[in-house]
């Protein structure tokens, strides 16, 4: 188990060095997408002005406050609690966010499926576990809301957060076909009948 | 028109500015402060959690309470869609129109004047009014009790994840209860982490297809240590309970023995041919709040 501090964006090495099991902490750059945000990208060809190469994406949706754009504001929101969401739904996005958009890393809830961890294995990324609903924790790793694409879906807009000391975080799904989700989720199979024959339901 | 009260008793008249300004304070309250019952749960999974990875996750859970109580911030960023649940006791007088027209206003400036997310749209155009309202919502579940001269609002910011892990079958009586606990079992396993464990696993058993349904949120959302008033519903939540910590599937489904803080059932009589389960399921920021009106003022509780 290692931990990892990575300034973002990284390359493919330096994902491919990530392991199911070890820790990350994120440095500099973070973007939040969501279900909405990759329903218009990828259902509907509308393409972002951001540069998301070697970057990791968060699924999120977040509190924001307007405020006026100043000079390292261009988005016009601050933080009022950003958090994530459940992966699951997004998982047919995963390898269009990877091959179109370069993506390397996804932070979400819950896990992904098989094809996500077939695309992590394939082009190079990797799924790191935040906790759901410890948003107000998580909002003291974010220093701005330095950007937003797509605002015609607010909440579901791209979000460009400048982040410090983003993690832990756990490596849940690697790009060497290791998932801590397909571990636990096995377990639970194979429990199943012993937890039945208990309850004089098998 | 005396026949509406008591000889002799003034009744508890509610304006509904009031029930405004409680919606607006019980939504917003609700996203930031965790009940003690859940507070307790979590040092209960947490003294008896085995797991590494299990323990460092219902640590960060437990840090976060105490940050977004020292931050004045939200517990959560999914500010759900809005449930009140209406509980209206004897000798009361509302308008109940004006009623739901005030939580809906209360609800929106929440919304708008905390500021809130607004997480609620139209369901075929996916439009955000940023109000958290729309057609039929905030959902308000409005029921009569026997309290004299009260009237309890509850509040309950009901995030998606946790929703999207809601079932209903329509079991027949040849399956028995073993198939209801299969169907628990199954389910639990099915949602594993996508519904952010350790959850409170709400089952309705009996009533009609919609009852069954309610009957497993009102379980869902019923304070930890609160039993089944039904004697057979009382054990069957009681075995499910541990079984469901016996699966492994842990904290955020990454392991671990806290599955659930606990499984709640709640019964209605059914017709000869049904056998009816659904299963709702409560993230571990089960968040509640309420305001209880009675002529002596107004309390903020749980």
């Amino acid at each position: 188990m290692t931990h990892h501090v990575l300034p973002m964006p990284i390359t493919e090495a330096q994902v491919r060095a990530l392991r199911a099991g070890d820790t990350v902490t994120l440095e500099e750059t973070l973007y939040g997408i969501r279900d909405a945000t990759q329903i218009h990208m990828f259902d509907h060809g509308r393409r972002t002005k951001f540069d998301l190469r070697g970057h990791a994406v968060i699924h999120t949706a977040p509190n924001l406050r307007k405020v006026e754009r100043s000079g390292t504001n261009h988005s016009g929101y601050e933080a009022v609690c950003v958090g994530t969401t459940t992966s699951d739904r997004m998982e047919r996005f995963t390898r269009p966010l990877m091959e179109r958009e370069g993506v390397r890393i996804i932070i979400g809830k819950g896990g992904l499926r098989d094809g996500s961890l077939e695309a992590f294995r394939e082009i190079g990324g990797a799924y790191l576990a935040v906790v759901g609903g410890a948003a107000a924790l998580e909002t003291t790793w974010i220093e701005a809301v330095e950007d937003v694409d797509l605002d015609d879906l607010n909440p579901e807009s791209l979000y460009k957060f400048r982040i410090k000391g983003f993690g832990p975080l756990l490596v849940a799904m690697d790009s060497h076909g290791g998932s801590l989700y397909a571990t636990v989720n096995a377990e639970a199979a194979r429990r199943r009948q012993a937890v039945l024959e208990k309850l004089g339901a098998a | 028109m005396t026949l509406m009260t008591k000889p002799g008793v003034e009744p508890l008249r509610i304006e509904p500015e009031a029930i405004e300004e409680a919606a607006k304070l019980l939504y917003i309250r609700a996203c930031k402060i965790l009940p003690n019952d859940i507070k307790a749960g979590f040092a209960r999974l947490d003294g008896s959690e085995t797991d590494a990875t299990a323990k460092t996750i219902l640590a960060t859970m437990i840090e976060n309470i105490g940050v977004a109580e020292r931050l004045d911030n939200l517990l959560c960023q999914d500010t759900g869609i809005p449930i009140f649940n209406v509980l209206i006791g004897r000798n009361v007088q509302v308008d109940g129109w004006a009623l739901k027209d005030a939580i809906a206003k209360g609800t929106a400036r929440a919304t708008r004047e905390h500021p809130l997310r607004s997480s609620v749209v139209h369901p075929i155009t996916r439009k955000n009014e940023h109000t958290s309202c729309g057609e039929r919502v905030p959902v308000i579940n409005i029921d009569f009790t026997d309290a004299e001269r009260e009237l309890r609002l509850e509040m309950i910011p009901k995030g998606s994840g946790s929703e999207n892990g809601s079932f209903l079958q329509m079991l027949i009586p040849a399956d028995g209860v073993a198939a209801v606990k299969r169907f628990v079992i199954d389910r639990v396993i099915q949602a594993g982490g996508k519904v952010c464990p350790p959850t409170i696993v709400g089952v309705g058993v009996g009533g009609t297809s919609d009852l069954c349904m309610h009957l497993a949120k009102v379980a869902a959302t019923r304070p930890l240590g609160s039993r089944c008033t039904d004697a057979e519903g009382a054990k069957l939540e009681e075995a499910l309970s541990e079984a469901v910590n016996t699966l492994g599937i842990g904290p955020q489904g990454l392991g671990g023995d806290s599955t659930a803080f606990a499984v709640h059932v709640e019964t209605a009589a059914t017709h000869i041919t049904m056998n009816p389960v659904a299963v709702n399921i409560q993230c571990h920021s089960a968040r509640r709040a309420s305001a209880t009106f009675t002529p002596a003022g107004i309390a903020i509780g749980f």
